[in-house]
């Protein structure tokens, strides 16, 4: 139960992830870093950070949990197939 | 000369893209099943590819280039939010939960689970005949940007309506014969060649212009707005809404909706997810960047040819730059293939066979699919021929529609109380709005309705705030139907 209610967390997670990928405090800056303009790298890095976190999500189980169901066990996620996956 | 060797170019990577899918045509079998879901068979990296290769098409290639080229970088922020981002978040939210629902009960397309779901074949035909309606728009644009590809790389040779002509033809002639197996095959194959030519692309002209800081350099000199976030047509509103309503939109594209269901295993959704945003990243970031250097380099693009043509014309070898064009262009074919097998099979399930004609043989059936995908394609081309508005506009106005789709669907996946009436309002009302709107801009005789308010909101935002409350509201006013079966969208298995 303590898991699920964990699980609650990646809600403000996503939505901190899908509004700061506009680089929104870079509003109107012009400094141009290593090429480009700094907003673009902010924009670059958090796109990586997504990747990364969202591979948290999937390895915690949170994926299978979101949906109601029970992850298989910890050490072999990722292994089990597939067609279906529920019990009778 | 050339000339030629462009052309050559071109025509011979579209045969050979048409030679993989009777190659995958080949090795399928004769059943709807398979025609449409490849038995769903089909794996990560052909799943992660063919849908990263549908969803780009020539609104990414040619229409975010030409835009970054109008109105600054930007762009590059707006579609790696929408794409990379939150629609990765309802990849997951939509897209788990329907291959989950559709693994239980074998559906093929998002009609048919909702009409299963709320037994209802009106809601089914409904949601089917307002998905062909928007893929209308879509599937004209893949032709434009043909057309206007061609233009630049020729640098007019080819008149607009060759182009657009030939991959009319072309897309025909490769869903006719492959079926989902043939794209999804080279949609893999292109997804790839794409992403190694841009960056290979980007290499070279930037080399060729003396470095990444130099090209920048060069960009803000000729428009110094281009180097600070926001501004001009990039107002808050314009970047929120056109996020939104393009991820949401996206997510119910009959093409990518259909490709929720066709994951071998809920594995493969897993691990497209999270090469998302990575991928994305990876295609955008040259494309749009070299759109936006463009203004910076000595050229001139001449009206109705698209930026990236050009510059490739004038930076690289004529045989390098044909073969991204053809690249492109065969991903847009591909693009149209998905969309028009997926609007075929929207068509002949749920609302030829339900309601025209229920007895209809499979032989028939797959004779009127074929039918009507020349015939949609055929008619797209006419309209595209008057072209009725920039590459992203014209993607605009059908992401939107198609947007105003996706807030009841998601009551219906996640909330039981959902009714069938609740469904019909929140579907059709915001539906007649907003085709009012796009209409009252084509037909002179009514006045034109403004598409955003106060600064660049997208009034199909508001309308999509509609659906929700509509599907909502009515659906709390009304009783569940006796045919409606909400126990159909449980999926919790333990």
């Amino acid at each position: 139960m303590s898991r699920s209610r964990r699980d609650l967390v990646w809600i403000p997670t996503f939505a901190v992830l899908v509004a700061f990928a506009v680089p929104w405090p870079l509003w109107g800056v012009d400094r141009v870093v290593a090429g480009l303009p700094v907003w673009i790298w902010w924009h670059v890095a958090w796109l990586g950070l997504c990747a990364l976190l969202f591979s948290l999500f999937v390895r915690s189980g949170a994926w299978e949990r979101g949906m109601g169901r029970r992850p298989e066990s910890e050490a072999d996620s990722g292994r089990r197939s597939v067609l279906g996956g529920d019990r009778p | 000369m050339t000339l030629g060797l462009s052309l050559g170019v071109v025509v011979g990577y579209l045969l050979f893209a048409l030679a993989v899918g009777l190659v995958a045509y080949r090795v399928s079998e004769a059943t709807a099943e398979d025609y449409y879901l490849a038995n769903r068979s089909i794996g990560t990296v052909v799943l992660l590819f063919t849908t990263f290769a549908t969803l780009l098409s020539a609104f990414t290639f040619f229409g975010g280039p030409n835009l970054a080229f109008a109105a600054g970088p930007e762009w590059l922020v707006v579609m790696g939010t929408l794409d990379g981002v939150l629609f990765a978040v309802l990849w997951y939210a939509i897209g788990y939960k329907q291959w989950l629902i559709g693994d239980r009960h074998g559906y093929v397309t998002l009609g048919e689970m909702l009409g299963d779901r709320f037994g209802s074949t009106g809601l089914r035909a409904l949601v089917a005949g307002v998905s062909l309606l928007w893929l209308f728009p879509y599937v004209m644009l893949q032709q434009m940007g043909a057309g206007e590809a061609l233009v630049g790389l020729t640098g007019g040779a080819v008149p607009y309506w060759g182009g657009a002509a030939l991959v009319t033809a072309f897309m025909i002639c490769y869903v006719v014969l492959a079926g989902m197996r043939g794209v999804a095959w080279t949609d893999t194959v292109q997804g790839l060649f794409m992403l190694s030519v841009v960056w290979i692309a980007a290499v070279w002209v930037v080399s060729a212009v003396g470095g990444v800081g130099a090209a920048t350099g060069a960009m803000l000199d000729a428009r110094p707005d281009f180097g600070s976030f926001g501004g001009g047509l990039y107002s808050p509103g314009f970047i929120v809404s056109t996020a939104i309503t393009i991820a949401f939109g996206v997510t119910m594209f009959p093409q990518i909706n259909q490709r929720f269901f066709v994951a071998r295993s809920g594995e493969t959704l897993k691990r497209s997810f999270v090469l998302w945003p990575v991928l994305v990243l990876l295609l955008f970031l040259p494309a749009f960047m070299l759109g936006a250097w463009a203004v910076g380099m000595p050229i001139e693009v001449p009206e109705g040819a698209n930026v990236l043509s050009v510059v490739l014309n004038e930076y690289t070898p004529a045989w390098f730059a044909a073969l991204v064009i053809a690249g492109a262009m065969a991903a847009m074919m591909s693009s149209s293939d998905s969309m028009l097998l997926s609007g075929s099979s929207y068509f002949t399930r749920d609302v030829y066979r339900p309601v025209i004609n229920a007895d209809a043989s499979e032989r028939r059936e797959a004779w009127i699919a074929r039918i009507g995908v020349a015939a949609f394609a055929l008619a797209a081309f006419v309209a595209s021929l008057f072209r009725p508005g920039t590459l992203i506009e014209v993607g605009d106005t059908a992401f939107s529609g198609f947007a105003l789709l996706a807030l009841p669907v998601i009551c219906a996946l996640y909330w039981d109380r959902t009714t069938r009436t609740g469904m019909i309002a929140g579907v059709l009302v915001p539906q007649v709005a907003y085709l009012a709107v796009v209409l009252s801009a084509v037909v002179a005789a009514v006045p034109t309705l403004p598409r955003t308010v106060a600064g660049g909101w997208d009034v199909a935002l508001g309308l999509m705030v509609l659906s929700a409350v509509l599907t909502v509201v009515v659906s709390l006013v009304t009783a569940p139907t006796a045919e409606g079966d909400a126990s159909r969208f449980a999926v919790a298995g333990d």
